[in-house]
């Protein structure tokens, strides 16, 4: 592929691709994200090929495997076009059915499609399924259409217009204003205004200036930066190219952690054809820009997220924090201005310069303004990415995109922002969502990881979860920090122990005071927001482990034990063979008891025990009821003929 | 791993002292693990102080300063696989392995890692072996998946 | 370089831009509290017990005064019931690892901190890095260096130099606050210093 030199040969180039492209030729596109991947796309995609082969198909259908579009749960997920009809949870075996029947006869094949569960009605397009129908898939919508790893399915979808635009009609003072006009604040934690960062970098006098990429995802529960990476990698390099010319940068760096394999595959690969094509290297079709990237993978460190320790790392440093009191846009990495925007940012930015700032301005709210793609797990019905225009309600979102609660439980609370957020519970779930909204409410808009909790959910044991991530996850540089998130761990520790006592609660909030003040970055200075939340709201939990030594939502093991019912026990004996420490005596007509000196409240009783007798029992904060006598044990079954 | 490959891989990041990282990225991956002779090595040609590399290698979670086992363990204790029960999961496979996170067995067979997050959050709890990933385990499923590795 | 006014304690300070506040207070005899902190070696900012509250422009913070750069028109307060509050509680938690380490006495009586608020921790390094930072900016030896992270992270000798090195210089032991780095010094020189060849001799003669 001989190298592109203006703009104008790229339209060209655009149309050859779309002049050989029919728009009605069957298109079998299947997930290949980390997600379904690990639910065996690559398995439905080979057997595809094969049978597309094996029919004798091959030159009027295609197949390819594509980006993430984001509905995990219900993987690997295939859509046919034109007719976008969305086939889920589609394993090699259905192969076949659906090559004869949906390609070959046009005809739909009904158990494969979507089933709306409170409904019960089945939804053939994806358009139609809830889960998509109420988003507003602007960035993530193109995933499904493209391969990430061709650079020419990314041009025949209108791929890199916004950089021939910016870098043929407009100066760089016009794409900062551009950029400053839409309002666009940082998609990776911080809020912070775009526009007014890459200013400040524009204007800070240095020849040398780094543009990067922060896709050191760390915030458990998030991946929507995975997905964009993997998924639509050229969308990436575009809007960095963008703002390395905005703001005057020849060299620009993506920090990938090293536990998204594919992501660096496909970034690198997508570099590669960016160079080939010319929309890297010098003189930028023809502009006189000249612009390289290089990818820097993480190792293992989820402080490496924050922008001074990713900068640090760059430099081939452990990733230790530095403080900000001089902005890193100012003074970055290896002290000249670096402007730092997360995956989600940069993707906003070609969308922003192809459809206008005040296009972009029109989605969200007064001060949070576009989408924002969340990522919505945990106890929720329909798992995956969400894409909504920021001021939808979190009610929305978990009930009419994430379909609410599975298994008939009680929704408790949703968890956002990752370590440095809180959890918010039923009584705000009206809460338009923005930036300053849920910053307000206790926690924050962090990556946009959104962790959906139940009744059975300690949130004492959330508390000390995340401070457990971050023992081990801070520098330890700090006093505050290494210190101060080590006392707080062991007193929620104890807690879940019951070993928490009268004035635990006022010294872990003294603790949470010189974390948040004195610390000497972010992770630290937000360490304790999990814990103010949790107290904030749940203070009734504390409470109760710390007066009555009982967890309400019957989670902490030092503070349950299992029990079998006598009246419900039907003496199937699953649970006695199941049982890894052989706790449980009994027999065949004899109703089982658990020893509780041997029981491990390993909970594998409570599991398989058969949802129709519902015998084994959680109990917490009262002593366990003896085991009735043995001579009552035994079950006098009614003989079968009456 | 002999001095030749691992100057082969610092040339290749040009011996530039700020790819540091990436060259013991490298090196971890082909060999399994970072042996003294290999850091003391990178620390002559890249210049820079042994205690820097020591931080890093012990910083950073990707790297190990002890053989690893033929099999690598990973469970994800990532938010959303915890609030679905990815504690008990670990509990499990510590049981079964014999080992706790951090450690390899002495025939080199096993070695248990856990992660704050693989990304594939949907589908928690994750189970990683061998790079390749199991979504959606219970306790009960866990004894199938380490069967078939020998 | 130009001329800085700032004001510290209500007092009126001179200073020059690129000064933190820390120095700007030194010149004029103001003390403020420090543990990490050394004349030969870059400010660390780790210890976090020079905090002081910062307002410029009508908003309050609190930063670290041995890295805070001073601007024109700064109002600095080197004390108040926050700022106290806050050394105390960073001394009762340091003083959880050391707590009869010289350095930490006086300040935990002006402060009130209390030695047993928290458990005894197994370490008695309370990380201010002196030892660390001297070694690689002053003698340029790197003989010790910080390990791993988070809770875990403690000091290390490199067994190879510090055999080499460390006998003949040792100038970084009075700088420990604690006793830790000559603990540190002692396990390593005990357990992992390369045999000498006189020594390896004495083996092969059994």
């Amino acid at each position: 592929m001989p190298r592109i030199n203006s703009t104008d040969e790229l339209e060209k180039v655009r149309q050859e691709i779309l002049s050989q492209r029919d728009p009605n030729k069957p298109c079998i596109s299947i997930c290949a994200g980390a997600g379904c991947l690990a639910s065996g796309a690559s398995e439905v995609i080979a057997a595809f090929k094969a049978e597309i082969e094996k029919q004798g198909l091959k030159t009027d259908v295609n197949t390819k495997g594509t980006g993430c579009p984001g509905f995990c749960e219900r993987g690997p997920v295939v859509v046919i076009y034109p007719e976008e009809i969305c086939y889920l949870q589609v394993k090699p075996e259905d192969v076949p059915e659906i090559v004869s029947q949906t390609i070959k006869e046009k005809k739909v094949v009904d158990r494969l499609l979507y089933l709306d569960p409170s409904t019960g009605e089945k939804a053939t397009h994806e358009s139609d399924i809830p889960f998509y129908k109420n988003q507003e898939r602007n960035i993530i919508g193109n995933n499904i259409k493209l391969d990430p790893k061709s650079v020419d399915d990314y041009l025949a979808l209108g791929g890199y217009s916004a950089l021939a635009k910016v870098l043929s009609r407009m100066t760089s003072e016009q794409v900062l204003e551009e950029v400053k006009k839409s309002n666009l604040r940082g998609r990776g934690g911080g809020g912070f205004p775009t526009g007014r960062k890459w200013e400040e970098s524009r204007n800070a006098p240095d020849e040398i200036k780094y543009v990067i990429v922060n896709a050191d995802e760390g915030d458990p529960g998030a991946f929507m930066d995975r997905a964009l990476l993997e998924g639509n990698p050229h969308s990436i390099l575009e809007g960095l190219t963008i703002g390395a010319y905005a703001i005057g940068s020849h060299e620009g760096y993506i920090y990938v952690r090293q536990e998204y394999p594919l992501a660096v595959e496909n970034v690198t690969i997508a570099i590669k054809q960016a160079e080939e094509y010319g929309f890297l290297g010098r003189n930028i079709l023809g502009s006189g820009f000249d612009f390289t990237i290089k990818v820097h993978q993480g190792a293992g460190a989820f402080v490496c997220g924050e922008s001074s320790a990713l900068m640090t790392a760059l430099e081939g440093r452990a990733g230790e924090p530095r403080p900000k009191y001089i902005h890193t846009a100012i003074k970055g990495v290896w002290d000249r201005p670096s402007v730092l925007n997360n995956v989600e940012t940069w993707a906003n930015v070609p969308l922003i310069i192809n459809k206008g700032a005040d296009w972009f301005a029109q989605f969200g709210t007064e001060r949070s303004k576009g989408t924002k793609i969340f990522s919505l797990v945990g106890k929720i019905t329909n798992t995956g990415l969400v894409e909504v225009p920021m001021g939808m309600t979190l009610r929305d979102i978990i009930y009419k995109i994430g379909g609410g609660i599975p298994g008939g439980k009680k929704f408790k609370a949703v968890q956002t922002g990752g370590p440095s957020g809180g959890c918010i519970p039923e009584e705000l779930l009206d809460l338009e969502v923005g930036f300053d909204e849920l910053t307000k409410a206790g926690s924050m808009m962090g990556s946009g990881g959104m962790i959906i909790m139940d009744e059975d959910t300690c949130m004492v044991d959330v508390a000390r979860y995340f401070l457990d991530f971050l023992t081990d996850e801070s520098c330890g540089k700090c006093v505050p920090c290494r210190e101060g998130i080590r006392q707080m761990l062991k007193i929620l520790t104890h807690f879940t122990k019951g070993k928490g006592k009268e004035g635990d609660i006022e010294l872990l909030e003294e603790l949470a005071e010189v974390a948040s003040d004195a610390s000497l970055c972010a992770l630290g200075r937000s360490a304790p927001n999990p814990v103010l939340s949790t107290l904030r709201y749940f203070r009734d939990e504390y409470e109760a482990h710390i007066k009555e030594k009982r967890c309400p939502a019957l989670s902490c093991k030092e503070l349950i034990s299992y029990h079998i019912d006598p009246d419900k026990c039907q003496a199937c004996m699953i649970c006695l063979r199941k049982c890894p420490s052989e706790a449980i005596g009994g027999g065949k007509n004899q109703i089982h008891v658990i020893e509780q000196e041997k029981c491990t409240k390993c909970g594998t009783c409570f599991e398989v025990c058969p949802p129709r007798f519902g015998a084994v029992k959680k109990i917490s904060g009262e002593p366990v009821p003896s085991p009735i006598p043995e001579e009552a044990r035994i079950i006098v079954r009614e003989s079968k003929q009456k | 791993m002999d001095n030749g490959r691992i100057d082969q891989i610092i040339d290749k990041h040009q011996g530039e002292a700020s790819s540091l990282i990436q060259v013991l990225l490298e090196i971890q991956s082909e060999n399994h693990w970072l042996p003294k002779e290999a850091l003391e090595r990178v620390s002559e040609k890249l210049q820079v102080p042994l205690t820097r590399i020591q931080h890093i290698a012990t910083f950073y979670k990707a790297f190990s300063l002890v053989p690893k086992g033929r099999h690598e363990i990973h469970i994800c204790m990532g938010t959303a696989c915890h609030v679905r029960g990815a504690p008990r999961v670990l509990d499990t496979v510590q049981d079964l392995t014999g080992l706790k996170p951090g450690e390899s067995d002495l025939d080199l067979k096993f070695s248990l890692q856990t992660v704050n997050c693989l990304g594939c959050c949907a589908l928690g709890p994750v189970l990683e072996v061998d790079g390749k990933t199991h979504g959606k385990m219970a306790p009960s499923k866990t004894a199938e998946v380490l069967k078939n590795c020998d | 370089m130009s001329e800085i006014l700032l004001q510290i304690d209500g007092r009126e300070v001179e200073a020059k831009e690129g000064m933190t506040i820390l120095e700007a207070a030194q010149n004029v005899g103001i003390v403020i509290p420090t543990l990490c902190h050394h004349e030969k070696l870059e400010p660390y900012g780790a210890c976090r017990i020079c905090t002081v509250e910062a307002e410029i422009r009508g908003w309050t913070k609190l930063v670290a005064a041995c890295l805070y750069p001073v601007e024109q028109n700064l109002v600095v307060r080197t004390r108040s019931e926050k700022i106290d509050k806050t050394r105390k509680m960073i001394l009762e938690l340091l003083l959880a690892h050391a707590p009869d380490a010289w350095d930490l006495q006086d300040l935990a009586k002006e402060y009130g901190a209390d030695k047993d608020r928290f458990e005894k921790e197994a370490s008695f390094c309370i990380h201010c890095g002196l030892c660390v930072r001297y070694c690689a900016e002053v003698k340029k030896k790197n003989a010790v260096g910080f390990v791993d992270r988070g809770t875990r992270r403690e000091i290390s000798f490199i067994p190879e130099i510090a055999s080499k090195e460390c006998w003949n210089c040792k100038e970084c032991f009075p700088l420990c606050p604690t006793s830790a780095l000559q603990a540190a010094y002692v396990l390593v020189e005990a357990l992992a210093f390369p045999k000498s060849s006189f020594e390896s001799e004495l083996d092969l003669k059994g």
